[in-house]
């Protein structure tokens, strides 16, 4: 029966933790490439609505944002504002800000370049058709009503 | 001779090199979004040159669907065959007993019964294994809104339009390839868009005085 009886203290192996940081650094590289950087904060407030057959915006450097909605800051009032780049701009200030965009792509790209409505779904259709006649103006033709995946 | 003594290579402690990863891990998680943007995208129209130009629209009315979402978001449909009134969203979506938009629309695009009210058939070839079939080339559907229109609804629109073409492409697609759409390759994708071509036209703006919006 004494076979069974510890002889002594059995030590615990000790774990090899050598190869964590080469793991978790496969983990950050992983995050690296596949997410983009926050690029800017927003200003304006939106609830985007919801629409069941949006389709993903490819290749992120071709799209340019335009926010719509109302001011986080109170002081700025309740009314409908429209935020481009990191600032609360006017419609007359679309054109200049895409071909300001648009001088950032190459060449080849400019065709491509797609801007991104983000609005609030209570934004009144009027203040959308002004921002659509602005885009129209400046030539950037592709544009994409930013939605919600969902059912609706 | 001095006796060459083996000295040992101190060792890396490495121990701490796990927390300084983690910790850029933590930092590009907070610093990065994951969300993709989506939408529904869209083509406008080139700027108008001319006066003239802006009057130019000239669609034979039997090609014409005109979508009205006004001030309320009620909308209203007009095509030859005739007119159909929704009173919210929910029962453009089929919800209140009425025939669905997205159902107006579809027999709207195809004319199954080629209908003289309905827009003009017209055969074209679109190349094997579709071949010659007979297609509404002409159709547009026109989206109209009023000055305070919520974008949520006009968006609603939008979608159910949208949406009235994707299963059209859809049932196309597995008709002429016995597969869904979206596990055709991209050439047959392209065929089957050009077969219908999503034809929606974002309306000019115009003066809604007359419209009650104001």
């Amino acid at each position: 029966m004494g076979k069974f009886t510890k002889a002594g203290g059995r030590e615990m192996p000790e774990l090899n933790t050598s190869s964590l940081p080469d793991m978790i650094f496969a983990i950050l590289f992983f995050f690296m490439v596949t997410v983009s950087m926050r690029t800017e904060t927003l200003m304006v407030r939106h609830t985007l609505p919801t629409a069941s057959e949006v389709q993903k915006l490819e290749r992120k450097s071709l799209v340019t944002y335009i926010n719509i909605g109302i001011p986080l800051d109170p002081r700025l009032g309740t009314g409908t504002r429209m935020q481009l780049n990191d600032k609360l701009a006017e419609i007359s200030d679309i054109q200049e800000y895409i071909a300001q965009e648009r001088e950032r792509l190459s060449e080849a790209d400019r065709q491509f370049m797609t801007v991104s409505i983000k609005a609030d779904e209570n934004t009144k259709m009027k203040y959308i058709s002004d921002v659509k006649q602005a885009l129209r103006k400046a030539y950037a033709l592709k544009i994409s009503y930013s939605a919600r995946k969902g059912e609706n | 001779m001095a006796e060459k003594k083996k000295r040992k290579v101190p060792n890396l402690n490495a121990s701490s090199m796990a927390d300084i990863s983690f910790l850029l891990l933590i930092f590009f998680l907070v610093t990065s979004s994951m969300d993709t943007d989506s939408g529904l995208s869209r083509r406008l129209p080139p700027p108008p040159q001319s006066e003239e130009q802006l009057q130019k629209m000239d669609v034979q009315r039997r090609n014409l669907m005109v979508v009205l979402v006004n001030y309320q978001d009620q909308i209203m449909v007009r095509t030859q065959a005739g007119d159909e009134w929704y009173n919210n969203i929910a029962e453009m979506e089929g919800k209140g007993g009425k025939v669905r938009l997205k159902d107006m629309v579809k027999e709207f695009v195809l004319n199954p019964n080629n209908r003289p009210d309905l827009p003009e058939l017209i055969e074209e070839d679109f190349g094997p294994p579709i071949g010659k079939v007979p297609v509404t080339a002409d159709h547009v559907i026109s989206l109209q809104n009023d000055a305070t229109t919520s974008y949520k609804a006009y968006i609603a629109v939008q979608n159910e339009l949208v949406r009235a073409y994707n299963e059209l492409r859809d049932e196309a697609a597995r008709k002429y390839f016995g597969k869904a759409y979206n596990e055709l390759l991209p050439e047959q994708q392209e065929q089957i868009n050009k077969t219908y071509p999503q034809r929606i036209s974002e309306a000019e703006p115009k003066d809604y005085k007359l419209g009650g919006g104001r």
